[in-house]
């Protein structure tokens, strides 16, 4: 089955949820991809997020191994553009605009009216992976540590990624 | 109650009308320079954070803009749905070498991991379901939690202030994860209250009302 036309629905619909970082469109790319469509088990999504915490550049390049495993390379392809097209143009749009919006009064006020909403949809991202990732005590252990850590120092997260790595493995073994 | 902090945005500074003026240096600056630089930063930036990459390479190593435009092109960036890393891109790209420039910033910027992604996926294919992959996942995912926990409470310190503010990040959490809405549903609805609420005080227009006062209460004997 064709499943190019619904990654490049579902990924250009995702993209413009991002409002305040990746994870605002989590709850979303949760339903749609593993209730809606079922490409992947939500410990699945959880796992490929995870880890493409820690890839380099934008931190949602998880969504290109979404894409491989729907459709192989040009599954890919079209995820990345589909994910990444409609803001890029919004972005460019907007950017060019900018000039004139600077007098408008109602700038400030949706960028002020939209700082706490995207505050929350992050946070509403993360509790929905938490309530997949969070199993028991030692998983909300490493949760916690990790949040400590890098609340309390300037540590580089991808070495507390792979410290939950290693206590997983030592500890999380079935 | 009082509405406080109007004008705080972000604990950025509102963008001039300067910002459409492109760089004096930007004929300098050759595509497939602003395709490398974007392609390294994409390639090094590992932890999050890209926006201080970005920073250190565009602002502090090239000097292709100054801290007041690159703060100013990020505040557009933080507004606008889309990843900060990508909307950056486009709109330094676009600053630097119009279209074309923007093209090759956000191309650069996605390879790396893209590809690197891609790998994993592959990987993950093969080797997922084996009883260590899948413990040493399980330690991933819940440091992760840990780790967008703690880039959302930084965040929040940085632009939250208010109990208004308070009330719109709740109201957004029980909209999402308690009553089970859509994103784009309560991004609505409490995206447009929280517009309304920060909606633009009538300075000028109470400025003009004051004047007229004076004028008709005239000047005193």
């Amino acid at each position: 089955m064709n499943q190019i036309p619904d990654l490049i629905r579902v990924f250009s619909y995702l993209s413009l949820l991002t409002v305040g970082g990746g994870m605002a469109a989590f709850p979303e790319l949760k339903v749609l991809t593993v209730d809606v469509h079922h490409w992947l088990t939500f410990k699945q999504l959880i796992h490929l997020y995870s880890v493409g915490q820690m890839a380099p550049g934008p931190n949602m390049m998880m969504i290109v191994a979404v894409g491989q495993w729907v459709a192989g390379l040009p599954g890919a392809i079209v995820v990345l553009i589909a994910f990444f097209l409609p803001t890029a143009l919004l972005a460019f749009t907007i950017g060019r605009l900018w000039g004139r919006l600077a007098k408008w009064p109602w700038r400030q006020s949706i960028q002020r009216g939209l700082a706490p909403v995207s505050i929350g949809l992050l946070l509403a991202g993360c509790l929905t992976m938490a309530k997949g990732a969070v199993t028991g005590w030692i998983t909300a252990a490493v949760a916690l540590a990790a949040l400590m850590f890098l609340l309390r120092s300037r540590i580089n997260p991808v070495f507390v990624i792979l410290a939950g790595a290693v206590v997983g493995i030592l500890a999380l073994r079935t | 109650m009082q509405r406080r902090a109007t004008n705080k945005v972000s604990a950025i500074p509102p963008p001039g009308p300067e910002l459409v003026q492109p760089p004096a240096r930007s004929g300098e600056i050759s595509v497939l320079k602003i395709f490398t630089t974007f392609l390294v930063i994409g390639a090094t930036s590992f932890g999050g954070g890209v926006v201080a990459y970005l920073r250190n390479s565009l602002v502090t190593k090239y000097q292709w803009l100054d801290d007041k435009t690159f703060v100013e092109l990020l505040s557009i960036s933080q507004t606008l749905p889309g990843l900060n890393a990508t909307n950056m891109a486009v709109l330094v790209g676009d600053r630097l070498r119009g279209t074309a420039g923007a093209l090759a910033a956000i191309c650069g910027i996605c390879l790396p991991g893209a590809v690197i992604m891609y790998g994993v996926a592959l990987a993950y294919h093969v080797r997922g379901d084996r009883p260590l992959s899948v413990a040493g996942l399980k330690g991933v995912a819940a440091a992760a939690v840990g780790l967008i926990l703690a880039t959302t409470i930084q965040l929040g310190r940085k632009s939250l202030s208010g109990l208004p503010d308070l009330v719109f990040v709740a109201l957004t959490v029980v909209g999402v994860n308690r009553l089970h809405q859509s994103v784009p549903r309560v991004l609505i609805v409490v995206g447009a209250l929280a517009i309304l609420w920060y909606r633009p005080r009538r300075q000028e227009k109470d400025k003009d009302k004051e004047d007229k006062k004076e004028e008709k209460e005239g000047p005193s004997p």
